[in-house]
């Protein structure tokens, strides 16, 4: 997995890339209790924010890692936003996305650099 | 954030995980591991201790002695009935302005022969220095410097609080009493403001840390932190001073005309006579322009304190603006108070930009969550 300075991680699948946010991001956040998606089909520029997450204390945007376009979302998450909190790393990504080039990932941190971060 | 005060509590909130955050001046947990949706629906289910002991307790007496003298001294400074208080009961009260904005909510209680007020943390220095200033020529007026202030809230607070003083039992909503607990001598109302059923107890410092250990060994008790605290009291409809009402705000806009009592409105045996009295009975007569509502956000989107709301789904200026919104973990909906204008009715559809967007609220009723008071 990759990471982003904004507490995405990113998983290559096949030529298409799924997003969602670490479990850092989510004990963070506290409560999810609403998360708005963007359609599938948009194109989209890296740092363009594209998922609003809502939780109990305030509202946050998460924003495109890469260029590319959205080939799917999860509406689970939409219709179930504690999914975030429960999993995740797992069941609950965000959007897959189709990037032009998936060598940008490698400008991404691996999961020592974003721990470090962390801290 | 430097001079940040501590509660007498403050170390058993680390011990028990608190996450600190500056609040009113003090450094106060907002929430514990369970976090706020979890500490929010345990209240509603069990009993939620809360350290409210930044809050200012206030003890005034008249120089007669004489505790009508002192409700009646009171009585200049809100638009409350403070006369016909009982004896062993609490009511709700508001320091209004010259204005007739609101400079504090309290909650005042009739001790026998003194008055025991409570009031926010952040107004308490300058509720002292108001009180003092018009009332201490009549009063003794005293901040209660060495005791602490917990609430237990919910269903099960009376159980819980029961095990260590039985008669709790016997007390009603609003009434106060004092009562032992081994050598400590507590301060109790039947009161909160998470709209279950529940106490305020004030515990001697020295007691306090022991006392609330007590509570949180009993399973139906767990600590609850600011967070859940303000969505337990936006369900309930109960006002944030500072955000809600304020010194620009009137009782009446305010949606508290059942605070102020028959007594001060025109015709009462004690009519006006507090600070902006002048606006406050005109717009009880008349009706204020704008007034406090309830909020249901259609969607799942909550609407946060700040939205602007318009009319209709395009154009215009904006009609008012939410003070206070979230999610309700009770309701599993998102809920908002606002100021609009007061010929809206409940039913009508109105709409909060969120992110740019106009998203469809319905002017509700409040409480949003029913109230559960033992009467």
């Amino acid at each position: 997995m990759k990471y982003t300075e904004d507490h995405e991680w990113l998983r290559v699948e096949g030529d298409h890339v799924v997003v969602g946010i670490t479990d850092h991001a989510s004990e963070q956040l506290g409560d999810v209790v609403f998360v708005e998606l963007p359609e599938p089909g948009t194109s989209v520029s890296k740092g363009d924010e594209i998922v609003v997450i809502e939780s109990v204390k305030a509202a946050s945007d998460i924003a495109a890692p890469l260029d590319g376009e959205i080939v799917e979302v999860n509406s689970d998450v939409a219709d179930n936003p504690g999914m975030v909190n429960e999993d995740p790393t797992g069941k609950a990504w965000f959007f897959k996305m189709k990037v032009a080039d998936l060598s940008a990932l490698d400008g991404l941190m691996d999961e020592a650099a974003y721990k470090e971060m962390i801290g | 954030m430097t001079d940040l005060k501590r509660t007498v509590l403050f170390d058993l909130h680390g011990e028990l995980g608190g996450k600190i955050v500056p609040f009113a001046g003090y450094e106060m947990p907002v929430q514990y591991p369970m976090g706020v949706m979890k500490e929010h629906l345990f209240t509603r289910a069990h009993a939620g201790l809360f350290d409210v002991s930044h809050m200012g307790q206030i003890l005034m007496t008249a120089k007669s002695g004489r505790v009508e003298d002192a409700a009646l001294a009171l009585e200049r400074l809100v638009p409350v009935d403070i006369l016909g208080l009982k004896e062993g009961r609490q009511r709700y009260a508001l320091f209004t302005n010259d204005n007739g904005g609101i400079q504090d909510d309290l909650m005042v209680a009739n001790r026998g022969d003194h008055l025991f007020l409570v009031v926010n943390a952040a107004c308490k220095d300058a509720d002292f220095a108001h009180l003092k200033a018009h009332l201490g020529a009549d009063c003794d007026i005293g901040m209660v410097e060495d005791r602490a202030l917990v609430a237990l809230q919910g269903p099960e607070a009376e159980t819980a609080l029961a095990r260590l003083v039985p008669d709790v039992v016997e007390m009603a909503f609003m009434d106060v009493a004092i009562r032992h607990w081994d050598s400590a001598e507590l301060w109790i109302s039947r009161s909160g403001y998470t709209g279950e059923d529940g106490f305020e107890i004030s515990v001697p410092n020295k007691f306090a840390e022991s006392f609330v250990r007590r509570l949180l060994d009993m399973e139906e008790v767990a600590p609850i932190g600011l967070g859940a605290r303000d969505s337990l009291r936006l369900e309930a409809g109960m006002c944030l001073y500072g955000h809600d009402i304020d010194e620009g705000t009137s009782p009446v806009e305010g949606n508290l005309t059942w605070a102020i009592q028959k007594a001060r409105r025109d015709g009462g045996a004690r009519e006006g006579g507090f600070p902006g009295a002048g606006r406050i009975l005109k717009e009880l007569a008349e009706g204020p322009s704008r007034r406090r509502v309830g909020l249901r956000p259609e969607g799942r989107a909550p609407m946060r304190e700040g939205t602007e709301v318009f009319a209709g789904p395009e154009g215009g200026d904006p009609i008012g603006k939410i003070t206070s919104g979230g999610f309700g973990p009770s309701i599993e909906a998102p809920m908002a108070m606002a100021y609009l204008p007061a010929d809206l009715a409940e039913g009508t559809t109105v709409y909060g930009e969120v992110r740019g967007k106009r998203l469809p609220a319905v002017i509700a009723p409040m409480p949003f969550q029913p109230n559960r008071y033992k009467r």
